[in-house]
C-alpha cells in the first residue's frame, strides 16, 4: 500500500451509477399532532404507566375510604367533609411523580431518545408532546381518583352531629351550614377540580426534572426531596430566631398547598385557599419546563 | 446522497471526529471502517442530528437533518447501542415511530414480515437475543421505505446465518437504488460487502476509494519458498530472472515467478524443498498498516 494519503472525496464513481431509490411513502408535513398520538401510543404501552397510575388510584381511594369508615359513626370529626381525600393523595401522588420522570428519563436509559429524536428531529416538540400527553392523563386519571373519594367522604361523613362550640372554629367557617356539616362548592373544586389540577402539575414538574437530571433514580430522588423536605426541615427549625424561616417552609411546602385545596392548611392566612399555591406550582414547573427546552435543545441527545 | 463537509467533533479536549469531508451515494454500499474508538459512530450520530458538530456541516439529499419534516421516509438508521425501551413490543414500538412520521400502518407488519420477527411482535424486546434486538432495529430504519439506510455495525455478535442476512440484505437494498451506508471496524466483513470503502482512524480520514481499487492495490500475492540450501534456490530463482526477498525466518519470498515455475527451478537444481506455497497479504493487514498509527491504544490494549 502506499503511503495513507487521502483520495479525493470524488475520485471514484459507484459501480452501477443507480437513479436512486424512490420511495412509495408519500411525503407528509408532520406537525404536533403526529408527535401527540406517538407519545400517546408511547406512555399507554410500558407497565410502568399502568402500575404508577393504579398504585396511585389504589391508594388514594383506598386510603381516603379507611379515613372516613374510621370516623364514621356521628361523632364530630372537625374538618372540612372532603379533607380526608388528603391523606391518600398525599401518597397517591407520589404514583404521579414517578410517571412523570419516567416518561422521559426511561428514554435516556434506554437508549429510546435517540429513536425519538431521530423520528422527530424538532426537539421541542416532543418535549411539549410528552408534557401534553403527560399531563392531560395524570389530571385525568387524578380526577377519577379524587371524586370517587370525595363521594365516598359525603357518603359516609354527612351525618356528624356538630356540637355547639364548632361553630366558632374558623377552619369549619363555611363548612356548617345550618347545624350540618356540609362541603361548599368552593371545597368540592378544590378537592376535586384542584387537587388534580395540583397533582398533575407537580407530575409535570417531575418530567422537567427528569429531562434535566436523564436519570430516573436521582429524578424521583430530587422530587421527593421538593414535596417533603420543607415540610421535614420545618420540624426541626425549633426556636424564635428561624421562626420566619420556619413558617416560610410550611407555608409554601408542596404539602402545604394541596392540604389548602382541601380546606386544612397547616399555614398562612392569604393563601389558605390553595389556589394561590396552585398558581405558583404552575409558574415553578413553567419556568423548569423552560429549562428542559433549553437544554434539550443545546446539547447532545 | 449523504455528504459531510469539514465536520468535527470535540468532546472536552478529545476530538473525537476531525474535519471529516465525504460523501456516500447511493446504488452502492458503502463500507465506514475504522479501528474501535475512531469515530465512527459519533460520525453517524453527528448525520442524524443527534449530537452537534463543533465544526463542519452534514447534508441529506441536500438538506439538514432537521429540515427532514418526515426523516424516516428519508433515511433510516441503526444505532450502536440498542435504541428501544425493552418493555414495549416490538409492534408498538415500530407503531409509535409510524405515527411520528405519518407513515401507513401496514408498513408495520411488512417491516416485521421482512425482518422475520412477525412472530414476536406482540413480544417485549426483554426477552430478545442480540439478534432479535438488531433485527427490531433494523425493521425501524426501514419502516419509512427511505432512500438512505445507515447501519452502526450491524453483524456485531451476530451467528454466521444472521451475518449473512445482513450481508444479502445491504446488498438489495443498493441494488434498488438506495444509499447505504455501514459501519464495521472488520475488512474481512467490508470487503464481503462493500462497493465502496471510507476508512477512517482517530476521527481522521485515511482512505475514501472503491472496494475494487483497495484490492488491488493492497491484495499483495507471492510465492512462498522454505529450503535448507536456500542459497542455492536463490541462485537459481535470480538466474531466472526472480527477485527473491529473504524473510527473517528464513523463507524467501518471490512475486514475479508463479509456484510452479519456482518448484520445477528447484527441481532442476536438485533443491530440497520444504515448503512451496502461494500466499496473499490479507486486507485485514493492509487495513491495519493504514491505521497503524492511528490506532490510539494499539500498544496499551496489547491486542
Ligand atoms: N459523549 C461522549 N463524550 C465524550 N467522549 C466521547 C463521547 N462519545 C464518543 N466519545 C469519544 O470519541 C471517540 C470516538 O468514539 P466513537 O464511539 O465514535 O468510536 P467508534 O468508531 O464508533 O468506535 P467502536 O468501533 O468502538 O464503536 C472515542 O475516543 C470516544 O471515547
Ligand atoms: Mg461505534
Amino acid at each position: 500500500m502506499t503511503a495513507p494519503t487521502p483520495l479525493p472525496a470524488q475520485q471514484a464513481a459507484p459501480a452501477h451509477p443507480a437513479p436512486g431509490y424512490a420511495s412509495p411513502i408519500p411525503v407528509v408535513r408532520t406537525h404536533i399532532g403526529h408527535a401527540i398520538a406517538s407519545e400517546w401510543t408511547k406512555i399507554r404501552t410500558v407497565r410502568s404507566t399502568v402500575w404508577t397510575l393504579l398504585s396511585m388510584f389504589v391508594v388514594t381511594l383506598g386510603i381516603g375510604t379507611l379515613y372516613a369508615l374510621s370516623l364514621s359513626g356521628e361523632d364530630y370529626v372537625g374538618m372540612p367533609l372532603l379533607a380526608g381525600g388528603f391523606f391518600g393523595l398525599m401518597l397517591g401522588q407520589l404514583g404521579i411523580i414517578t410517571l412523570g420522570v419516567l416518561v422521559i428519563s426511561s428514554e435516556y436509559g434506554t437508549g429510546m431518545m435517540r429513536t425519538t429524536l431521530t423520528a422527530c428531529p424538532r426537539r421541542g416538540r416532543v418535549l411539549t408532546a410528552k408534557a401534553i400527553v403527560f399531563f392531560l392523563l395524570a389530571f385525568l386519571m387524578t380526577l377519577a381518583a379524587a371524586v370517587p373519594t370525595a363521594l365516598v367522604q359525603l357518603a359516609v361523613l354527612s351525618d356528624q352531629e356538630v356540637p355547639s362550640y364548632a361553630v366558632d372554629d374558623a377552619v369549619m367557617e363555611d363548612s356548617i351550614v345550618d347545624g350540618e356539616v356540609v362541603a361548599s362548592t368552593d371545597q368540592v373544586l378544590g378537592a376535586t377540580l384542584g387537587a388534580a389540577l395540583y397533582v398533575a402539575l407537580l407530575g409535570l414538574l417531575a418530567l422537567a426534572v427528569g429531562a434535566l437530571l436523564r436519570h430516573s433514580a436521582g429524578a424521583i430522588t430530587v422530587m421527593l426531596g421538593v414535596v417533603l423536605l420543607p415540610l421535614l426541615t420545618a420540624l426541626f427549625l425549633f426556636g424564635e430566631s428561624v421562626a420566619d424561616l420556619r413558617d416560610a417552609l410550611i407555608e409554601y411546602s408542596p404539602l402545604n398547598g394541596l392540604a389548602s385545596l382541601y380546606g386544612i392548611p397547616m399555614m398562612g392566612d392569604e393563601l389558605d385557599s390553595g389556589w394561590p399555591l396552585l398558581g405558583l406550582l404552575a409558574l415553578v414547573t413553567g419556568g423548569t419546563l423552560a429549562a428542559a427546552f433549553a437544554r434539550l435543545n443545546a446539547g447532545d441527545a | 446522497m449523504i455528504e459531510l463537509a469539514g465536520l468535527t467533533k470535540r468532546y472536552g479536549r478529545t476530538t473525537a471526529v476531525q474535519d471529516l469531508t465525504f460523501s456516500v451515494r447511493p446504488g452502492v454500499v458503502t463500507g465506514f471502517l475504522g479501528p474501535n474508538g475512531s469515530g465512527k459512530s459519533t460520525t453517524m450520530r453527528m448525520i442524524l442530528g443527534l449530537d452537534h458538530p463543533s465544526a463542519g456541516q452534514v447534508r441529506i439529499d441536500g438538506r439538514r437533518y432537521h429540515q427532514l419534516a418526515d426523516p424516516l421516509t428519508h433515511i433510516g438508521a441503526l444505532l450502536e447501542a440498542k435504541a428501544v425501551h425493552p418493555g414495549r413490543t416490538a409492534y408498538h414500538h415500530l407503531l409509535c415511530l409510524a405515527q411520528s412520521n405519518d407513515i401507513p400502518l401496514r408498513r408495520i407488519d411488512d417491516v416485521l414480515d421482512l425482518v422475520g420477527l412477525a412472530g414476536v411482535a406482540k413480544k417485549r424486546p426483554k426477552g430478545f437475543s442480540l439478534g432479535m434486538g438488531q433485527r427490531l432495529g433494523i425493521a425501524s430504519a426501514l419502516l419509512g421505505d427511505p432512500r438512505i439506510l445507515m447501519f452502526d455495525e450491524p453483524v456485531n455478535g451476530l451467528d454466521p446465518e444472521g451475518i449473512q442476512w445482513i450481508r444479502n440484505l445491504m446488498k438489495r437494498l443498493a441494488a434498488e437504488g438506495r444509499t447505504v451506508f455501514v459501519s464495521s471496524h472488520l475488512m474481512s466483513e467490508m470487503a464481503l460487502t462493500a462497493d465502496h470503502l471510507i476508512v477512517i482512524g482517530q476521527g481522521r480520514l485515511l482512505a475514501d476509494t472503491s472496494m475494487a481499487r483497495f484490492i488491488e492495490e493492497n491484495a499483495r500475492t507471492f510465492v512462498r519458498v522454505r529450503s535448507p540450501d536456500h542459497e542455492r534456490l536463490r541462485a537459481a530463482l535470480e538466474r531466472a530472472g526472480g527477485r527473491p526477498r529473504q524473510c527473517p525466518d528464513g523463507s524467501l519470498e518471490i512475486e514475479d515467478l508463479p509456484a510452479a515455475r519456482v518448484g520445477e527451478l528447484a527441481a532442476e537444481n536438485d533443491v530440497v524443498l520444504h515448503e512451496l506455497s502461494h500466499q496473499q497479504a490479507s486486507l485485514e493487514e493492509a487495513f491495519m498498516r493504514l491505521t497503524h498509527e492511528s490506532v490510539e491504544y494499539h500498544a496499551r490494549a496489547g491486542r
